[in-house]
């Protein structure tokens, strides 16, 4: 027994040691890196620092439009993208039949996520800032990274109402319900976890995008806040990419406030994202 | 012959008044047929029994009445199912009206995951009403009519899925009666409950019969012998299409069948 157990033990403790390493790979840097903001950037964060607008360059002041913008992007993206993946994600699930065409614009969708950030910042300049007339704007920056974002707002909402099991359609169907009513009343209350899910997750990765914004909107330094969805704005990352990079003499601890700023926005969304899906978890095995 | 199935205290014979029938009936799964030439009568306000083998076409059968069938691509319907004297395959048939008027319970219970109270009041509200004091209504007489409403009286406003199997299929069967069908179909209702809440269905499904006709796929035999009027028994053929082996009151096909198959399926010898 013992001679034949040995050999089975050593490859799972082998095993199991790769995947810890593994594990440990992505892992130890996330961590790491966010240690290093938080040390860092703790010592930036302050009252007026979240609620000045900057002075000097960025050197003095505080960062408030900046983080005002960001959450005005985050919400003029989610507002055109959930409402847009929502009812594509329906249509291409519930009523386009399952035929090439279907399947080629469904693997289309999924390959607009991997189309690089910048290459639909000039998409939203030709298209939005330029043929529109929107100019550089929250709106055409909205507009920009909403396209971006219903790569993943389609196939989170696609994926969310396929996996609403058919015992509840052919429930609803059968006292009588129209196809629609069954989608409004029984497949979309059941797929809402996943979709809120995938917009959430989606808002907090267009927070994060510079590139995109670079070219349709974003400005460095505004004297006032945006007073209209057709104005120019301060954001994030881009003032972090500025402040890092172009400003010379600039104190290493705001760097790292931006940073870490940033960072809390964007991991406070995928945070709430987690949440939403757990509960929801929990309330369908709950009974 | 050798059959120790109990029938039933048989209620008055079937009046004959037929609600339902097929005629000439064939349906295809794309080249696959999975149903042959199929003639059959449903009588009023009784239960009538479909037995058969596994795969021999007894779902596909019963929905071919509310066409749920309507829901998988590729499927040919060939000859008539009509309701009525209506062909319920006619090109303008209300779909959404046929199946308000022939209901459906399914395999495995499927309340929403709503309350209790909404899942009743679910068909109703989709149908326009919206009246809090008549949905109560509605939904407490449906409740009693499938016997759950003692059960479920002080907790209308919880999770349905917290009930037990047997209490979730009658709330399905209440569900159905909300929206006052003239029919209910019944796909193996009982297969996934222990044998009392078996019973407790088959008594509403012999209360409701005084109202409502009725269509029970079973492939449980002493099932079809302790509720149905009339039973129908299916078999495949060689190409596994599904056939009407034969079909008349329980009574006699259970005691006295006229075809040997389904001698031989009825007394355990295949199937
Ligand atoms: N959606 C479907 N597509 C193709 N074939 C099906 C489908 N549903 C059922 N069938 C086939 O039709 C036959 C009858 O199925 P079914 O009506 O479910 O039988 P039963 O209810 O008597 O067990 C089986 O051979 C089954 O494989
Ligand atoms: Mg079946």
């Amino acid at each position: 027994m013992k001679t034949r157990k040995a050999p089975r033990l050593v490859s799972q403790q082998t095993a199991f040691s790769l995947l810890i390493a593994a594990t440990a790979v992505v892992v130890i840097p996330v961590i790491v890196i966010i240690i290093q903001i938080v040390l860092n950037g703790a010592g930036a964060i302050s009252w007026d620092f979240l609620t000045q607008p900057p002075s000097q360059a960025g050197k003095a002041g505080g960062i408030f439009p900046a983080i005002l913008g960001t959450f005005y992007l985050m919400l003029g993206t989610i507002i055109i993208a959930l409402p847009v993946g929502v009812l594509a994600g329906v249509y291409l699930s519930e009523y386009a039949r399952d035929d090439w065409m279907t399947r080629t614009v469904n693997m289309a969708i999924v390959n607009l996520a991997g189309v690089p950030s910048i290459v639909y910042g000039l998409f939203g300049l030709g298209v939005f800032v330029l043929m529109f007339h929107f100019g550089m704007s929250l709106l055409a920056a909205s507009l920009t990274l909403a396209c971006q974002a219903l790569a993943m707002t389609v196939t989170t909402s696609r994926e969310a109402i396929l996996s609403v099991p058919r015992e509840y359609r052919e429930g609803s169907l059968a006292v009588g319900a129209t196809r629609w009513q069954t989608i409004r009343h029984v497949v979309l209350p059941q797929a809402m976890p996943g979709i809120i899910t995938g917009a959430v997750l989606a808002m907090s990765r267009a927070a994060g995008e510079t590139a995109p914004i670079l070219v349709v909107g974003a400005a460095f330094f505004l004297p006032a806040l945006p007073q209209s969805p057709l104005d120019q704005f301060m954001a994030l990352p881009y003032h972090l990419y500025t402040v890092a990079a172009h400003i010379p003499g600039m104190p290493r601890t705001t760097i790292w406030g931006v940073a870490l700023v940033l960072l809390v926005v964007v991991l406070s969304f995928n945070v709430l994202a987690t949440i939403i899906r757990l509960r929801a978890r929990k309330r369908r095995y709950s009974t | 012959m050798n059959i120790n199935l109990e029938l039933t205290d048989k209620k008055a014979p079937v009046s004959g008044e037929v609600r339902m029938s097929t005629k000439n009936l064939s349906l295809y799964y794309g080249d696959f047929q999975a149903l042959r030439d199929i003639t059959l009568n449903i009588p009023e306000n009784a239960i009538t029994a479909v037995i058969g083998p596994s795969g021999c076409g007894k779902s596909t059968f019963l929905r071919l009445f509310n066409r749920m069938n309507d829901l998988i691509t590729g499927v040919k319907v060939d000859g008539r199912v009509e309701l009525d004297g209506i062909n319920i395959y006619d090109r303008d048939i209300d779909v959404v009206e046929l199946r308000k008027k022939v209901g459906m319970v399914f395999q495995k219970p499927n309340p929403f995951p709503m309350s209790v109270f909404e899942n009743v009041a679910f068909g109703p509200r989709r149908h326009g009403r919206k009246n809090r004091m008549e949905l109560e209504d509605v939904v407490e007489k449906s409740l009693k009519q499938a016997a759950l409403w003692d059960e479920v009286k002080d907790k209308l406003g919880q999770s349905a899925l917290a009930l037990s199997g047997g209490q979730q299929q009658r709330l399905c069967i209440a569900r159905v009666l909300a929206v006052e069908p003239e029919v209910i179909l019944m796909d193996e209702p009982c297969s996934a409950l222990d044998p009392i809440a078996t019973l407790r269905i088959e008594d509403l499904m012999k209360s409701l019969a005084e109202n409502y006709t009725i269509v029970i796929v079973t492939h449980n035999m002493q099932q079809a012998a302790r509720v149905s009027d009339m039973s129908a028994f299916f078999m495949m053929e060689e190409d596994r299409a599904g056939i009407l082996v034969e079909y008349g009151p329980t009574a006699e096909l259970f005691t006295n069948p006229k075809d040997k198959r389904t001698e031989d399926y009825i007394t355990g010898r295949f199937g």
